[in-house]
């Protein structure tokens, strides 16, 4: 059975079967019962599961990082809630001294299958501290896998594989693509795997590398200029499928990176680094990055100045193409 | 109109006086000789454990080491009072609740020899790894103790920090989220007066730590922390009550020898105070009240050091049999990634060598 449904309505789908199939599974932050999460992610668990699994918390991103931790290491499966990516910096001991070194500082006999769900990015005209894109501070933490579907369909599949993990999960919910569109997704469980990008156009001139919320524009502006690009969406940001990426670029000869947290130090920096070392005599042309810049998120009124939007992306390729 | 809507009171406690005489109104009278004398045991082995481990680290065979020294009534009187479905969350100084609850001291050993090994803890110690950054575990604690509530079986989680946690953030959080979620969590302060070099007067204006429980909601107390009895009785009352919440218990203690081996105390406090505290130890009050109980005297002292010396030479040997392997550094994820799988091999072969 199918069912047509946009990114919340698929990650809330996914978290019933995971509540259902599993009694270990609790949720916890900030308005994630009652009122079912400023973004209406968790709607009706509490109802359904009570409030000693679905727990509406005091305001206190440390405390939800940190009671999650202790949560995971009697055996439950936590999954707490950060209401916006950007509040989980206040989390960042939490996240970086505990929750990806607890593997390694007891030799694996303590270990922590717990999933930290954040709507992230930009896009939606939103306050300050409401845009952050913080893939990179956890990707460099060593010991986090951080995950960023782009559609309902791998937002669903995504949060049941990772349920399945006894690691700790950045899950990235890139906000802008909430509720961008609907499409068609089974009803049943299934799983998108961990650390695998989808290939979303086959082609052979150019590689395109994206992830979360720039993949929609990407593929429009691949649609519109007729190029015969192949589109990685990475999903998975780790482990990365360097594989994939690879295999492409040596194929295609030209690469473009694209993502929405800023250039410097970005995820595109460490997938060129990776280009070069493994695949730089396929190159026919310099590798081309397209990202915000290397400035803080603004206001919401330079927004559409800030982010990688159709032009940027477009005027990227035009470079790669004519290199 | 204004009124007043709200008082409250923090009380001290001490059962077991300066002289070894203690008080007949709040002694437990279900400590048992046997009990008693395994708590001088402990008391004893924490200090024995701490001598070697400072030997140890100035011969560099350990890394730096944080002591308990003077503080051993306050860690041995707690984990007396817990029972073996209770579970523990230390921060990085109760090294001899490890041993009361049945991890081998050469084991634990190996982490101040640097090597995680040492914390490979089996679960039926019901305790978890030493965790570095101050307060941060509290978080854990209230986690613990919510999955503790969920099994509905009476355990609780003991948990300890320092005078200078209780400036920190996770501190606050943790107390807020233990009343709001009513779970079984007995913290206590371990104030031993010092934060490395900080007096407890610069960390905070307040009266006593233990009034940042009234805050959170929680029951508070305050207690002689060189009071092993006094210390058991305010944690075995806490669990006893549990149904009522979460206790903080600020046991009043002080740091004998240095925060670590890295550290000179005598930069920032006086011998004076030193010895005035020496005075006060927590092992000599203890021996002595059990003297007066006629549970003690000097020959069994001797024989308990000894033996003590026995097994932490014995420790010693093992541990320094122990071989690092340097690949179980990779062990990070629950499966190997193949990009760290590639650089893992890059390190060191693809697997025929070491």
């Amino acid at each position: 059975m199918g069912m047509k449904a946009n990114m919340v309505e698929a990650l809330n789908n996914a978290l019933n079967i995971i509540m259902d199939r599993d009694e270990r599974a609790v949720i916890l932050g900030e308005d994630v019962g009652t009122e079912g999460g400023v973004f209406r992610v968790t709607t009706g668990l509490k109802q359904k599961y009570g409030e000693h699994r679905v727990i509406d918390t005091p305001l206190a991103e440390s405390t939800i990082i940190g009671m999650s931790i202790g949560l995971a290491l009697m055996g439950l499966h936590p999954f707490p809630e950060i209401q916006f990516a950007g509040f989980s910096y206040v989390s960042f001991n939490q996240l970086v001294s505990h929750a990806a070194r607890y593997r390694s500082r007891s030799r694996s006999s303590f270990f922590l299958p717990m999933v930290v769900r954040m709507p992230s990015g930009g896009g939606v005209k939103a306050l300050e501290i409401h845009s952050e894109n913080p893939e990179t501070y956890y990707a460099y933490s060593q010991g986090l896998i951080i995950l960023e579907p782009s559609t309902p369909y791998d937002a669903k599949g995504l949060l049941i594989s990772a349920s399945r993990l006894n690691d700790p999960v950045i899950f990235l919910e890139p906000l802008k693509l909430y509720r961008l569109f609907r499409e068609e997704i089974p009803e049943e469980p299934y799983e998108v795997p961990i650390g695998r990008a989808n290939i979303l156009r086959k082609g052979n001139e150019v590689t395109i590398v994206t992830y979360g919320p720039t993949v929609p524009d990407v593929l429009k502006v691949v649609d519109k200029k007729k190029v015969d690009a192949e589109v990685i969406d990475l999903r998975s940001i780790v482990p990365l499928d360097e594989k994939t990426i690879l295999d492409s670029v040596k194929k295609t000869g030209r690469v473009m990176i694209v993502h929405q947290a800023p250039l410097s130090f970005g995820v595109g920096a460490e997938i060129a680094a990776r280009i070069s070392e493994k695949a730089i005599y396929s190159l026919e042309a310099p590798i081309v990055r397209i990202a915000s810049p290397s400035i803080p998120y603004p206001f919401p009124g330079y927004e559409d100045y800030y982010i990688p939007d159709e032009r940027r992306i477009e005027k990227g390729l035009d470079k790669l193409m004519s290199a | 109109m204004i009124e007043k809507i709200f008082q409250t009171e923090i009380m001290y406690q001490q059962v077991l006086d300066e002289n070894g005489n203690i008080d007949e109104k709040l002694y437990p009278h279900d400590l048992s000789d046997d009990k008693l004398l395994k708590m001088y045991y402990y008391m004893t082995l924490s200090r024995a454990f701490d001598n070697k481990l400072i030997s140890l680290q100035r011969q560099g065979r350990a890394v730096t080491y944080a002591p308990a020294m003077g503080e051993e009534a306050v860690q041995v009187g707690a984990a007396s009072a817990l029972r073996d479905k209770d579970y523990f969350v230390p921060n990085y100084r109760q090294h001899v609740i490890y041993f009361m609850r049945g991890l081998p001291i050469e084991k634990y050993m190996l982490s101040w020899r640097g090597f995680e090994e040492g914390l490979e803890i089996p679960p039926e110690v019901h305790g978890f790894p030493v965790v570095v950054p101050v307060g941060s575990q509290i978080p854990h604690a209230v986690g613990v103790a919510y999955a503790l509530k969920l099994r509905n079986d009476g355990q609780v989680v003991l948990t300890f920090v320092g005078d200078g946690a209780t400036s920190e953030g996770d501190f606050y959080e943790g107390m807020n989220f233990a009343g709001v979620l009513k779970v079984p969590l007995i913290t206590i302060i371990e104030n031993n007066q010092y934060a490395i070099s900080t007096p407890r007067s610069k960390q905070t204006a307040a009266k006593t730590l233990a009034q940042k429980a009234v805050a959170a909601g929680i029951r508070a107390i305050q207690v002689d922390g060189n009071d092993v009895i006094g210390v058991y009785k305010a944690v075995k009352d806490a669990i006893d009550t549990i149904g009522e919440g979460p206790m903080l218990i600020e046991a009043i203690t002080y740091r004998m020898a240095f925060h670590t081996t890295s550290d000179n105390p005598a930069l920032y406090r006086t011998k004076e105070e030193e010895k005035e505290w020496k005075r006060r130890d927590p092992i000599d009050r203890m021996r002595k009240f059990l003297e007066k109980k006629g549970l003690w005297d000097s020959e069994k002292e001797k024989e308990l050091w000894e033996k003590h010396q026995e097994a932490l030479n014995k420790a010693v040997e093992t541990a320094d049999k122990f071989v690092p392997d340097p690949k179980s550094m990779f062990n990070v994820f629950s499966f190997l990634p193949e990009t760290l799988k590639e650089e893992m091999e890059e390190y060191f072969g693809d697997g025929n060598e070491g």
